[in-house]
């Protein structure tokens, strides 16, 4: 089983992802991520497509399910609350060693103003893999031509500073990609370079990138010329940028 | 990064919260002393349950004391203006706790002697009507949140300049079955902090609840907006409760004079 996990990071891009996932899929929510850890939030349902299933109360972190595809995700729709985030991917990490999940994958974001120039001129996509899920998925992953996420220096102010993984604006990314590795989960992270903004298109491309390797949805067909897969928009994301404009302001 | 009117390059702030880059190095440059000392500081955070009257604490928790079938919580001036007024009004109402709470953010550094002079959050009984907060267990409680947010938290395809504030919106946890007062909230509008918390135990614990949400545009205590609250009034598990709503405007009316007096910004 395959456990999806946004990070809350920059652009919200990993959480935009597991809606549009959620959405389109038509997934189950089959339970509740009852923690302090985030800020409290309800709201109805986010994926609601008609008058029927528009009553549902949604709360801010819950887990959708779909067992053809042997897919859990967990969406996340608050922010940390300060000090907590720590505490939380401890919590989330044992749970997911106690579900037996063959893979988790972090759906998350970078900023990409901290891109170096080798960044600037490849792919915004980027990937880790936890030394126990490597040896399964490696060669798949190689097959896809996947760039691996650079290590950059640890204390960048430092000229002699040691390398290791960063990842600037990914939330709690780091610390569950460096939990993952010493709790010895298979745990992959997912994430593009992104910029504050309209990020409903870096969405689309992290879970189409995501397919390149889940195949969670097969194409329609074979044409290359076929427009994007049929991503689902949940109809929560009406109004993003907030409400109409008074008419006076013309 | 943003560049401001002025043209100065500031460091815009991320949807993401808090930089976890920033809270990580202060985590990392923040000694094992420091850590220990923050966790005794979280240590003394408490909730703590008085009875006004006595000076004394509540031993055990306020349910249990008082077990109940309707719990009715409003958050907020005009919110508990409207239950002091059309509620609390009719029938014996007798206090029984006042809640008090600290934690590291309050101005004040004593925590052995919270006063309940400075309480902000009571709770009273129906003397007359065992059945709210009476004799009945837990499971079979029902409750009802009332709060208010500012118009311009609601989102709309229209202008929030055109909507008629104040009016009221509905959440409820799957296992109200009695219809709402009011439409329901509509996605993509949320609801957060405190009435979200409760809303969010109720959901996850299977109790029946429905929160109240008055979109208004004034904040302060005023009357338009907590008469906006009155369709609850005509609520099948809030039958019995209300009596005497002429008596209710006239108390509201006199709530209304007495905060107008304390506002005066020359007193």
């Amino acid at each position: 089983m395959t456990d999806n996990v946004p990070a809350v990071s920059v652009g919200n891009v990993g959480q935009l992802a597991v809606d549009l996932i959620i959405s389109t899929l038509n997934m189950c929510k089959i339970g509740y991520f009852y923690t302090d850890c985030l800020v409290p939030m309800v709201g109805n349902n986010p994926y609601a497509t008609a008058e029927e299933n528009s009553a549902e109360l949604s709360t801010n972190a819950e887990v959708y399910s779909l067992p053809s595809k042997k897919l859990v995700a967990l969406q996340l729709r608050s922010i940390f609350i300060k000090y907590k985030s720590k505490p939380f991917c401890e919590k989330l990490l044992s749970w997911v060693k106690s579900s037996n999940c063959a893979k988790v994958v972090v759906l998350s974001s970078s900023h990409s103003y901290h891109r170096n120039d080798l960044q600037l001129r490849s792919t915004p996509f980027r990937y880790l893999l936890t030394p126990s899920l490597q040896k399964n998925v490696e060669s798949k992953i190689k097959s896809l031509n996947w760039e691996e996420m650079e290590k950059s220096p640890c204390i960048p102010e430092i000229s002699d500073s040691e390398f290791c993984v960063r990842v600037p604006g990914g939330g709690i990314t780091k610390t569950l990609y460096d939990e993952g590795c010493s709790k010895e989960i298979p745990l992959a992270v997912l994430l593009k370079f992104v910029s504050e903004g309209d990020n409903i298109p870096d969405a689309l491309g992290l879970v189409e990138h995501l397919n390149e390797w889940l195949q969670i949805i097969k194409p329609r067909c074979d044409d290359p010329t076929a427009s994007a897969l049929p991503w689902k928009i949940p109809s929560s994301w009406r109004l993003l940028f907030g409400s109409g404009l008074p008419p006076a302001l013309f | 990064m943003a560049a401001t009117f002025f043209g100065e390059v500031v460091k815009a702030p991320c949807r993401a919260g808090t930089e976890e880059e920033e809270e990580d190095e202060e985590e990392r440059r923040e000694t094992s002393e420091d850590r220990e000392a923050r966790r005794q500081l979280a240590r003394k955070r408490e909730v703590r349950l008085f009875r006004r009257q006595t000076k004394t604490s509540l031993e055990v928790a306020l349910l249990e004391k008082y077990p109940c079938s309707k719990f009715i919580i409003a958050i907020g001036n005009n919110a508990v203006a409207f239950l002091s007024s059309f509620v609390m009004n009719s029938g014996v109402w007798e206090e029984v706790g006042c809640a008090k709470l600290w934690n590291e953010w309050c101005r004040t550094t004593d925590t052995t002697h919270l006063s309940p002079a400075e309480a902000f959050c009571v709770f009273y009984h129906l003397k007359s009507n065992p059945s709210v907060f009476g004799s009945c267990p837990r499971k079979n409680m029902q409750v009802t949140i009332l709060t208010c947010r500012h118009v311009t938290d609601y989102k709309t395809s229209e202008s929030t300049s055109s909507l008629h504030s104040p009016f009221l919106k509905a959440l409820k946890t799957q296992n109200f079955k009695e219809p709402p007062c009011c439409s329901l909230l509509e996605q993509p509008n949320i609801a957060h902090d405190l009435p979200a918390a409760v809303l969010s135990y109720c959901q996850v614990w299977g109790i029946p609840a429905v929160l109240y949400l008055c979109y208004t545009d004034v904040m302060k205590l005023d009357l338009v907006t907590v008469e906006a609250f009155k369709p609850i009034l005509s609520s099948r598990s809030w039958k019995g409760l209300v009596k005497n709503i002429p008596q209710s405007t006239e108390i509201l009316k006199r709530l209304m004079t007495t905060n107008e007096i304390q506002s005066n910004i020359y007193t």
